[in-house]
């Protein structure tokens, strides 16, 4: 059996998976009962000046059928008086002592009110502190949240701030909604916080009611951008952290991955990419606390598959794969090959590479069921047709190299190798 | 006990004769059913629908919320998609090739989620279809069956004044007087028709029968065109002694005093032989047992592999408790005071494979007697040949021959449906209905 066992800036748990600020963490009540389903830690929902939230405050992204892809939500930090979470929070840590206990933040915007906070929260006995420099709705309209992330100066100032008081491990996260989470994350470590965290919600509009005409969530015939998080964003969030592991700043520091965790495998993919554990809310707010069995259990025969004895025996293995298009091998090239045995004549492929791709596979009429093969010296090896096949390894992409050497464009080039006649 | 009706209490009636496939019970269930498909290409269920039904659009439609382009995209390949989507054997047909058969894993459930849109249409009157003006040409329908309709409608919609002559009092054809009662009721059946009719430019005139009420030459003289959609009559005789008996009944009388009258009110016997294996003998069977018949046996000359109804239909009968005497060929039916005792059989053999592959019954020198009270023949219906004949239209053994524009040998008289292809399915009707609309519209068009 694997370790799963974490250890994040001094911070241990029995395995990798936090769950993220949000409402599953802003109460005594659901954070004990996630440490009983098995929760390895939690990052206790944002507190700062207390605010008042509206009703509705969610909506979502359903595809196919399938529900909450993405989810969105106009909710602000705890609305419960802080002297009731930190009365809270001092109990859980009494409660269970080996889970980790983080304390999300966002104080108004001067020195003195993030050190009075910072004093409040660590009397309580918590772990860590989680910056919230992310939060993109609401709190950015009074300067907070997004507002900090967002310009990289103030960040170095607030995270200054911070470490001037903080005795305990400090974790900046980050905003998604900038172009690139580098500039902020670059200074918030140069300010000396000790990690980083990310992806807080992205802005979004999840869709419209189209009998109202009002977008989601309606407030009174009203709506904001949301904040959109889910399996929606995976993709995003695990590009945003790759470019944290390539920086040579910010790569410094552990990071502790967020965005659309739903599985064992969503999380060993952003421990692949660099982080040293993950945090989950939609999943959780979804599904509830019992999805934590599987992930860990699915983590645990992985790794002894892979042979993994300890998670940083792969934290971050999958970065130096990711590399520039200009380095990629232009001799490598494969086709698609269909097996007939599995084919079950959709035409999904066909209509995909006809449409969409390059007309690269052949149609034999039948009734009821065509044939479809590969014109293997037209396809380009686009993937396009294995994607949309519904069948397992009915069609397999089979390796045809152009050349044995490896070329990369630059050398394409400068050899004036010929491009594409058709 | 012989030959009763009133044999079961009425909550039993009600519960045999109940819809054998039933809608789903929410919108939620089809959603689900509609969001596996996976929209095929040039999709086989498509390709094996008579019709033709754009199945893959009609279901993603379900998905987008647009239940009413839904309906339009069934209706617009086939008129009668609600009534199909409750009697078509789709095992054989859409579901039939359904990818996910080749998967292992169960086909989309095609005529159920039909069903959803096209009940939908009809519950709430969607007026799917614009007639455009009248051109000012008159058609005669004979027949308000499935063909007739089909064709009806299409001809309406082009702009055509069509007048349906029908023997009946009600539309639907054997919709509404043949199909088991389990699949439709006569209910279903007339809003089917009146819905179909609502396009406008459809007049039917019921109790017209064509030969009594008035001549094909009349028809022709007043009309710029005739379509007859007449279907097949009652069953084909078998030609044994005993025939006459007391208790020896036709499958298609029997199954059309169920569709007209209270079951309560229907007899039928103890110990029933019903002869034939195709649908009609499958539905005679069936119904004879949920109208409370003890024994029921299906008596077929060949074997499982050349019957002509599906696995599905024939499950249908054995789960009903029907007893299946394969390779047996009525003899004669033997009788005590006119009534019927005993059917007996030659017991047959398969011989080699005719021209066509089907190996063909050879008898032998076995018997097999069962015991019985009454005896419904099924082995096939037998066309309206004299009337056809009396009309002067070319037929092979009473089968009305049209050319590929549904065109008959009279001028301007065009057939299609059961009257042609001498007894197939509804969804065959409705496609031989749209073709001839077609032929018909040319010919509008080179002729006035
Ligand atoms: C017992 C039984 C069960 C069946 N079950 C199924 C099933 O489950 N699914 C399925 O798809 N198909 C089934 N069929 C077949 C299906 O009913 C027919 O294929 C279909 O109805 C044919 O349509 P049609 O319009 O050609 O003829 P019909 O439906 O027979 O319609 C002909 C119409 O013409 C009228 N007519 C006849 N002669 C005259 C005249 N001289 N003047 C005026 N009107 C006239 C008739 O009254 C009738 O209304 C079944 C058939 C039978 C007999
Ligand atoms: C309803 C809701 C409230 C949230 N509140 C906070 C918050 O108070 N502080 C914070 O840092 N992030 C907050 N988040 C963001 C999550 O912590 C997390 O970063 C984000 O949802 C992405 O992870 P996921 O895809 O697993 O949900 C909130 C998210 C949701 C859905
Ligand atoms: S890999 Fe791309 S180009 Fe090749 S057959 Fe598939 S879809 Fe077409």
């Amino acid at each position: 059996m694997a370790d799963i066992t974490a250890n994040f800036l001094g911070i241990k748990s029995p395995n990798p998976f936090w769950l993220a600020s949000a409402p599953p963490t802003d109460k005594k009540v659901n954070v004990l009962r996630a440490f009983e389903a098995g929760w390895g830690g939690v990052v206790w929902k944002t507190l700062g000046s207390q605010v008042k939230n509206v009703s509705s405050r969610y909506s979502a992204m359903d595809y196919n059928g399938t529900r909450v892809m993405g989810f969105n939500n106009i909710e602000l930090i705890s609305d419960r008086p802080l002297d009731l979470n930190l009365r809270e929070i001092a109990e859980c840590v009494k409660l269970f002592p080996d889970r980790a206990m983080v304390v999300s933040l966002m104080a108004d915007n001067t020195r003195e009110k993030w050190h009075e906070l910072i004093a409040q929260v660590e009397d309580t006995g918590a772990h860590g502190l989680e910056l919230n420099f992310g939060c993109p709705h609401g709190m950015t309209e009074r300067g907070m949240g997004a507002a900090v992330g967002q310009d990289p100066e103030i960040a170095r100032m607030v995270v200054g701030w911070v470490m001037e008081k903080a005795r305990i491990p400090v974790i900046t996260k980050l905003t998604p909604n900038v172009h690139s989470v580098v500039p902020t994350g670059r200074a918030a470590v140069e300010a000396g916080s000790n990690a980083l965290s990310l992806i807080n919600t992205i802005q979004s509009v999840t869709g419209i009611d189209l009998d109202t005409l009002v977008p989601n969530p309606n407030v009174a015939g009203k709506s904001v951008f949301g904040g959109y998080c889910g399996p929606a964003v995976k993709p995003i969030a695990l590009k945003m952290l790759a470019t944290l592991a390539q920086d040579p700043i910010t790569s410094k520091v552990p990071v502790s991955g967020i965005g659309g965790i739903s599985t064992w495998k969503d999380a060993v993919e952003f421990i692949l990419l660099g982080a040293s554990n993950v945090q989950v809310c939609t999943a959780v707010m979804k599904n509830g606390f019992r999805i934590v069995e599987d992930m860990c259990e699915g983590l645990n025969n992985w790794m002894d598959d892979k042979g993994f004895k300890t998670l940083d025996d792969f934290v971050g293995r999958s970065v130096p794969n990711l590399t520039h298009w200009e380095d990629l091998d232009i001799n490598y090239h494969i086709v698609a090959r269909i097996n007939p045995d599995k084919c079950v004549h959709c035409g999904l492929c066909y209509i995909a590479c006809e449409d969409a791709s390059h007309q690269s596979i052949r149609i034999e009429q039948g009734k009821p069921y065509n044939n479809y093969t590969i014109k293997e010296e037209e396809c380009v090896g686009c993937n396009l047709c294995k994607l949309v096949c519904p069948v397992e390894n009915c069609i397999t992409m089979v390796e045809q190299r152009k050349g044995d050497e490896y070329l990369n464009w630059k050398e394409f080039q400068r050899r004036g190798l010929p491009l594409n006649d058709h | 006990m012989a030959i009763t009706n009133n044999k079961l209490l009425d909550s039993h009636y009600q519960s045999n004769f109940a819809d054998i496939h039933p809608a789903f019970e929410s919108k939620e269930a089809a959603l689900i059913e509609a969001n596996r498909c996976l929209f095929c290409y040039d999709a086989p269920c498509t390709k094996s629908c008579p019709t033709s039904i754009n199945i893959p659009k009609f279901i993603k439609q379900i998905t987008t919320d647009n239940v009413k382009g839904s309906a339009h995209t069934i209706f617009e390949s086939n008129i009668m998609g609600a009534g199909c989507s409750r009697v078509c054997p789709v095992e054989k047909l859409c579901e039939g090739s359904c990818v996910f058969n080749l998967m292992d894993d169960a086909p989309i459930p095609i005529a159920r989620l039909q069903r959803f849109s096209t009940e939908k249409a009809m519950e709430k009157k969607w007026k799917l279809f614009e007639r455009k003006p009248s051109m000012g040409k008159k058609v005669a329908v004979v027949g308000a069956g499935p063909a007739g309709l089909s064709c009806a409608h299409v001809l309406a919609r082009e702009g055509v004044d069509v007048t349906i002559h029908e023997k009946e009092s009600k539309g639907g054809g054997l919709m509404t007087y043949g199909i088991a009662a389990y699949k439709v009721t006569p209910e279903f059946c007339e809003e089917e028709v009146a819905y179909i009719a609502s396009v406008g430019g459809i007049k039917i005139k019921y109790g017209q029968e064509l030969g009594v009420s008035m001549t094909l030459d009349e028809l022709q003289k007043n009309y710029n065109a005739v379509y007859l959609g007449i279907g097949v009559g009652v069953a084909r005789r078998l030609e044994i002694p005993g025939e006459e008996l007391d208790g020896v009944v036709d499958a298609i009388q029997f199954i059309y005093d169920i569709r007209t009258n209270p079951y309560p009110s229907i007899a039928v016997g103890d110990r029933v032989a019903v002869i034939g294996m195709g649908m009609t003998a499958i539905d005679a069977a069936t119904q004879a047992k949920r109208l409370g018949a003890k024994n029921v046996t299906l008596v077929y000359r060949r074997t499982q592999e050349e019957m002509p109804c599906t696995e599905t239909e024939l499950n249908l009968a054995k789960l009903d408790g029907c007893v299946i005497q394969w390779l047996a060929a009525p003899h004669e039916i033997l009788g005590e005071k006119g009534k019927v005792k005993q059917l007996v059989c030659k017991i047959m053999k398969l011989g080699p494979p005719d021209s066509g592959g089907r190996r063909s019954p050879i008898e032998t020198k076995d018997k097999v007697s069962i015991d019985v009270d009454m005896v419904i023949k099924a082995a096939g219906q037998i066309p309206f040949e004299e009337l056809i004949k009396k009309s002067g239209l070319q037929n092979k053994s009473g089968k009305i021959i049209i050319d590929k524009n549904g065109a008959t040998n009279l001028k301007g008289v065009f057939a299609g449906g059961d009257s042609v292809n001498g007894g197939k399915e509804v969804v065959d009707a409705v496609q031989a209905g749209k073709e001839g609309a077609v032929g018909i519209l040319n010919y509008l068009k080179t002729n006035f």
